[in-house]
Parts: C-alpha cells; structure tokens; sequence
C-alpha cells in the first residue's frame, strides 16, 4: 500500500500555515464550490462520500449533519473537537499547526451545510502554539472575508471562535465538551436527548473531530469517486496513522483505511533495534491491545473490530518484547483513574482501586485471586459507566490480561519484585539487563539501551 | 491583586466573542486571564469572574478546581511538564521525569525555592511521535532524555531561556496565560516559530523519496527533506 498524502500534503511546505500558502494550492477553492451546492448538496455529497468520523467512534459524518432540524427557528452549532488527550493520539495537533486553513475551510462548509451562523473550536489548553496559528489564520480568513458577514458574497454568515479549554482528558467526549464549552465543569451529559437536537445552549449542534472536516473540502473538490477510490468499501478515504513507541522512525503516515501494520511498520523502518513486536494498540489507549499475530489486519472500522478491538483514532503505540505487560497496564490504568471526571461510581472508584491491585501485582504482593478480580471489576465496569472513558479503561486490562495473563499471574508472591524503581522504560528486568548488554548502538535515543 | 480596568476591559472582549446571553461560555478564557494578572487563580480572581458573569463564586470555584491548568498557587517562572504515559514513557520518559524531580528537589506540582521552576508530570501531550517530550510553559522540548533535560532546567535556573524545538520562543507564565483566554500573542515571529518537525511528515517524506521534491533541487519548496541514508529513498 501507498501512502497517499492529502490532509498531510502541505505539512512539508515552507510557512504552510499561512494564508498566501493554502490559497497558492488550491486553498478556499472548495468553499467558493461549495457555497454554489448549497447546504443539501454538500449534505448528500458528505453522505456519497462515506466519510466517517475521526475522533474514534467513525459515526458516519453526512448522517450526522442530516440529523440537524431544518427550519426550527433555534441557532445551529459547529464545535470542533480539538481536544485530542487519548494517549497515543498526535494528529490533530500537527494538523492544526501545519494546516490551520484547511480546518477552517472544512468549518465554513460545515456550518454552511447545517446551517449554522456559529463555531467554536475547542481547543486542548496545553496545545498553545497551535493556538498562535490557528488565532492567526481565524484573523487572515476574517480579512479576506472567508469569516463574518456575507461570506464571498453569498449571504452566509459565519463565527469562529477558538476556544482554549484548561486541561481535562473527559473534555474530549463530545457532550462534557459542550459543557466545558458552555462554562461548566467538563462531565458528560446523559443522552438522549443528543447534541444533534440539545447541544450546545440547548440547540442543535454537531460536534466533529479535526481530521474528519479538514477532510471536507477535499470531498468537495476532487469528489465522491476519488474519495472511494482509497480505502475499502465502509470505511473509505485516507486516515492518519500515527505511529509511536518502540518503532524505528516514529511519526504520521497518512495511508488509505485498511493499510495494515505490517504495511506501516515498513514504512516507519520496523521495531525499533531489531527487536520483536510484542503488543500495539490499534487506535489509542482506550482500544484493546493487540498482538504479532495480528500486523495483517486491516486497519479500518470493520477490520479492527473483526480482530476485537477498535479502530479508535488510529493512533499506534508499538511496543515490542521487552516490555513488561503490567508495568504498561498499571501506568495506563492510572491516566484513566487520574482523568476520571468522577460524576459516576464504577469509574471514579473502579479505576483507582484497579490502579492499587496492580500495582500490588507489581510488587509481587499479588494474590492469585487477582487477576480475576480484575476481570471482574473490569466486567462490572464496561457498559455500566456513564461515559465510554471507563469502558476504555477497561481494554489494557483486559487485552492485557487476555494476551499475556501469564505475566500477571507471574508477579504473584515471589519474594522478590519484579519491575522495582530503578528499572526504566517499563522493561523487564530481565530485558533491561539483556538489552544493555547486547545493544550496541552507542548513543542510541532508546532508553533501554541506557538503562543500567 | 484587584482587577485592573485593563483586566475588566479584556473580560468584556473575551464575553463579546460569545453570542448574546451566553457570557458564562467566557468562564474557562477568564480563568486563563485572571491567571495572567495572579499567576494562579486567586480568591479576588474567583471574586471578579464571578461578578463579572454574574453568578455565584461557589460556581466559579467549581469549575477553577475541576481544571489541571488552573493553579492554585502561584506557579514558578517556568512550568516544565513532562509527559510519563505510555509512548513517552516506553522511550524514558519516567526517566526523564525521575531525574528533574531530584535534580530540582521537588515532586509532581511543587515549585524550587527559588520559585524558577514548577515541576508536573503530565499526561500523553499529543506528540508521542517526539517521544520523550516536555514542555516549558506549554512550548515543547522533543526527544529529551534526563541529560538534556537538566540542562534545560539548568539554563532556566540561570535566567536563560533555551530554544524550544517546537513553539513559540518561550514566554512567561502569564503571556501564555494572556494568550490561552484567546489573546493573539503579540511578539513578532511568534506564529512562526516551528509548528511540524520530521515525525510530522514521516510519510510525506516517503512519498517525497525519488520526487523532484524530495531532492536536494526540491528543498526550497520543503521544509524537511529526505535524509540521504533513508532507506525508502529511491525505493
Ligand atoms: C473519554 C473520551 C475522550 C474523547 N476525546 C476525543 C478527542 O480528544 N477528540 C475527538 O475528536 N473525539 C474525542 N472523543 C470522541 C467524541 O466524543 C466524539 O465522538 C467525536 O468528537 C465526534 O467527532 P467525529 O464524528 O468527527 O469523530 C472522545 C470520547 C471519549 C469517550
Ligand atoms: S465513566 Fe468516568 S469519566 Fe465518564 S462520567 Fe463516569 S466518572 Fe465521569
Ligand atoms: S505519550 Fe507522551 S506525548 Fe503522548
């Protein structure tokens, strides 16, 4: 498989954040298109196209912007989620800062197909530098009359707005993001009634990631068919994988869906130092880890879910042999007890007590009971939270305990404590001492080779 | 410290931007503000906010609390964060984290006597790709390791202010506060400061590999070229 640039096409492109830029490629062309189509025409375009969303559920997008009431009388909403905070995921943010006007084009088209006079995007707070060039391309797009009143001469008038938020995991869930937004504390919202009819001040709002209307103008431009040509059948177009961890030259590789991880893995020059894969997570921490037996798998909705997990953001963590399982889950089971917005019972006290048998298997003061505790605690938790942020606290553990139960049951009372302080980059100790031994690429980045 | 006319002028900017009847959305930008004027968020703060939107200070303390970017404290000169979830921490980012904390001598959110420097340990910052990273007032460090690491807090410590890879050139606590309750950053080159490293076009480059773009004829159009030594060149 190809890569096949479009929503990274400008990354590499002196000053790519500016206006003068994006309009010498093709930039704002979609939105003049657009604007000809009129809002049900690029509503059916976006349906024919089968773009699905890209920050981790994959609703389909058109679908989405049909549910918005026609003629209700109420202001509409656009808010862009720009929260991304789901470990592993790093796309949006470079998007952000290499590309601004790409979103912002996708966000004119947008509220111009559902009728909305109103956007916000609500950005990570910590992401401040995308901030600087996303304010600064929401101002050029003003003066050059993309933004405000009687947009080109078409009647169409259009708010943005970036919006900072302060540093809260849960704010990336599309309904405590509208809470946030609304200046409440970040907690979800019990649906029905859902965003596309009570969203954001109560009126009707549709809420996407970064990727999936950046990708909007595109559709606009080169259509249905060039769209379908990439990927397969459900779950078509490009996507931006990101691969991070234990893999050679870490970084986005934007592919057609269904690209898989051996596809990619030869891309991005294999495991790091030659060593095995052992574990990955297909699309962020909250996906269930997979393994080696698993590089062939389509990497789309449909494939990964065949395999048992999700395709989430499609954001890649690579780890290979030397790490140890429970040092990884006891480390992600803490972001999720730490992010815990704590409004329901079974995630803000699960994932804290989960964190403290852990790591009591850590220190080899387990019981054997254990690891079945933990199945137990995961089951009781997994569809009966409020939210889908403890559902993704249960997939480490559970892929984790699936894959390698041995490793749990392994730290059970031995005396001595397997993985102790000292130890880096969540390796075995074993590993550890192996790898330093035997790596010899001097000042290699890879901690493992440091670890004394 | 009391609010300034300044700070009331820029609180009724930052209500403006929302539509009419909705000045509560402003809550989370004046929080940032009054953390520009206070350096953390102050009972006077808290006091002003919640005048200013008129509702209660209990609401407004609900939200300041439910926030990590919201500081109790007034935070050092420089806040250095550091990423220790899964991708950074498979390449040392616990390291990294570990050897600033006794180096500095001080834990997760506490701040050198010398009040330079507030230590965090943060959560995936959304550039696991740059692994290990920190960030000093929200610009990032990439790919640090604990040597380097030290020495940026070093530099920081003598009143230097190291270059970030990524970011803006680094800034106070307060600018970066200015600028997160939705104020253009006003130094010039700020927006320019390098958004997109090699990770970032990874793939670009691949695609790149054997064009005329990725050639060394090509480099004027691009930012990153193909290294010689990549494999995938050519290929
Ligand atoms: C805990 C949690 C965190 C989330 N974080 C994000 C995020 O950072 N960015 C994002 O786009 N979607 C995130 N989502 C998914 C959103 O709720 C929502 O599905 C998405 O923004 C819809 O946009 P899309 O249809 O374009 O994918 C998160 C969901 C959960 C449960
Ligand atoms: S599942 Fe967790 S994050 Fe979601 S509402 Fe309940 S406590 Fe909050
Ligand atoms: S894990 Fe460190 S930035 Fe994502």
């Amino acid at each position: 498989m190809p890569v096949t640039p479009v929503l990274t096409g400008r990354w590499n492109t002196p000053e790519s954040w500016t206006l003068a830029t994006y309009e010498r490629t093709d930039g704002y062309q979609a939105l003049r298109q657009a604007l000809e189509m009129g809002p049900d025409g690029i509503i059916g375009l976006v349906k024919d196209s089968g773009l699905r969303g890209r920050g981790g559920a994959g609703f389909p997008t058109g679908m989405k912007w049909s549910f918005i009431p026609q003629g209700d009388g109420k202001p509409h909403y656009l808010v862009i989620n720009a929260d991304e905070g789901e470990p592993g995921t790093c796309k949006d943010a470079p998007l952000m800062m290499a590309d601004p006007h790409s979103l912002i084009e996708g966000i004119i088209i947008a509220s111009f197909a559902v009728r909305a006079n109103h956007a916000f995007i609500y950005l990570r707070g910590e992401l401040v530098h995308c901030g600087r060039r996303l304010r600064a391309a929401v101002a050029e797009a003003y003066h050059a009359g993309y933004l405000g009143a009687d947009i080109l001469g078409s009647g169409f008038s259009l708010d943005l707005v970036v919006h900072s938020g302060a540093g809260a995991y849960i704010c990336g869930e599309e309904t405590a993001l509208l809470d946030s937004l609304e200046g409440r504390r970040g907690q979800p919202r019990l649906r029905p009634p859902f965003p596309a009819t009570h969203g954001l001040y109560a009126s009707p709002t549709v809420v996407n990631n970064v990727e999936t209307i950046a990708s909007v103008p595109y559709i606009v431009r080169r259509g249905v068919e060039w769209f379908r040509s990439m990927g397969r059948e459900r779950s078509p177009g490009p996507k931006i994988y990101s691969l991070s961890g234990h893999v050679t030259r870490p970084g986005q590789y934007e592919a057609p869906m269904g690209t898989t991880l051996a596809e990619l893995l030869e891309m991005a020059g294999g495991i790091r130092g030659g060593r095995r894969l052992k574990a990955w997570t297909p699309g962020g921490s909250s996906t269930p880890m997979l393994t080696a037996d698993h590089l062939d798998v389509p990497l789309d909705f449909e494939g990964v879910a065949e395999a048992g997990s999700l395709l989430g953001t499609a954001a890649i963590m690579i780890m290979d042999e030397t790490v140890d399982m429970l040092r990884v889950v006891r480390r992600l089971t803490q972001f999720y007890a730490h992010e815990s917005c704590g409004k329901c019972t079974p995630c803000r006290e699960g994932t804290p007590w989960m964190v403290g048998i852990l790591s009591r298997l850590e220190r080899g003061e387990g019981d054997v009971t254990d690891v079945d505790t933990l199945l137990d605690a995961c089951d009781n938790i997994f569809g009966r939270a409020f939210c889908a942020l403890a559902d993704g606290a249960t997939s480490p553990i559970v892929s984790g305990i699936t894959f390698f139960r041995d490793e749990f049951l392994r730290a059970v009372p031995t005396g001595s404590a397997p993985g102790h302080a000292g130890t880096s980059a969540l390796a075995t100790e074993s590993a550890v001492t192996e790898s330093a031994a035997t790596d010899s690429v001097a000042g290699s980045p890879d901690a493992l080779a440091r670890a004394h | 410290m009391p609010m300034t006319e300044r700070t009331r002028a820029a609180a009724r900017d930052i209500i403006a931007r929302y539509p009419q009847g909705r000045s509560r959305s402003a809550l989370l930008p004046m929080l940032h503000l009054v953390q520009a004027e206070d350096g953390c968020v102050t009972a006077e703060g808290i006091e002003f906010c919640a005048t200013e939107l008129g509702i209660t200070q209990a609401e407004v303390s609900a939200v300041a609390t439910f926030y990590t970017m919201y500081k109790r404290q007034p935070a050092g000169d420089w806040l250095v964060s550091v990423c220790t979830n899964l991708s950074c921490a498979l390449l040392g980012g616990e390291d990294v984290y570990a050897r600033l904390s006794q180096h500095l001598g001080v834990g997760h959110d506490q701040t050198t006597p010398d009040g330079a420097i507030t230590l965090e340990h943060a959560e995936c910052l959304a550039a696991c790709d740059y692994a290990p990273v920190m960030t000093v007032n929200y610009e990032f460090f990439d790919q640090v390791d604990p040597d380097s690491a030290v020495e940026i807090v070093d530099a920081l410590q003598r009143g230097e202010r190291p270059v970030p890879t990524r970011g803006a050139p680094l800034c106070t606590f307060v600018e970066a506060s200015r600028q997160l309750a939705g104020f253009h950053d006003p130094r010039p080159g700020a927006v320019a400061g390098p958004g997109v490293g090699e990770p970032s076009v990874a793939g670009l480059l691949i695609a790149d590999a054997g064009t005329p773009a990725g050639t060394a004829a090509g480099a004027a159009r691009r930012t990153h070229t193909v290294p010689t030594d990549h494999p995938t060149k050519g290929s």
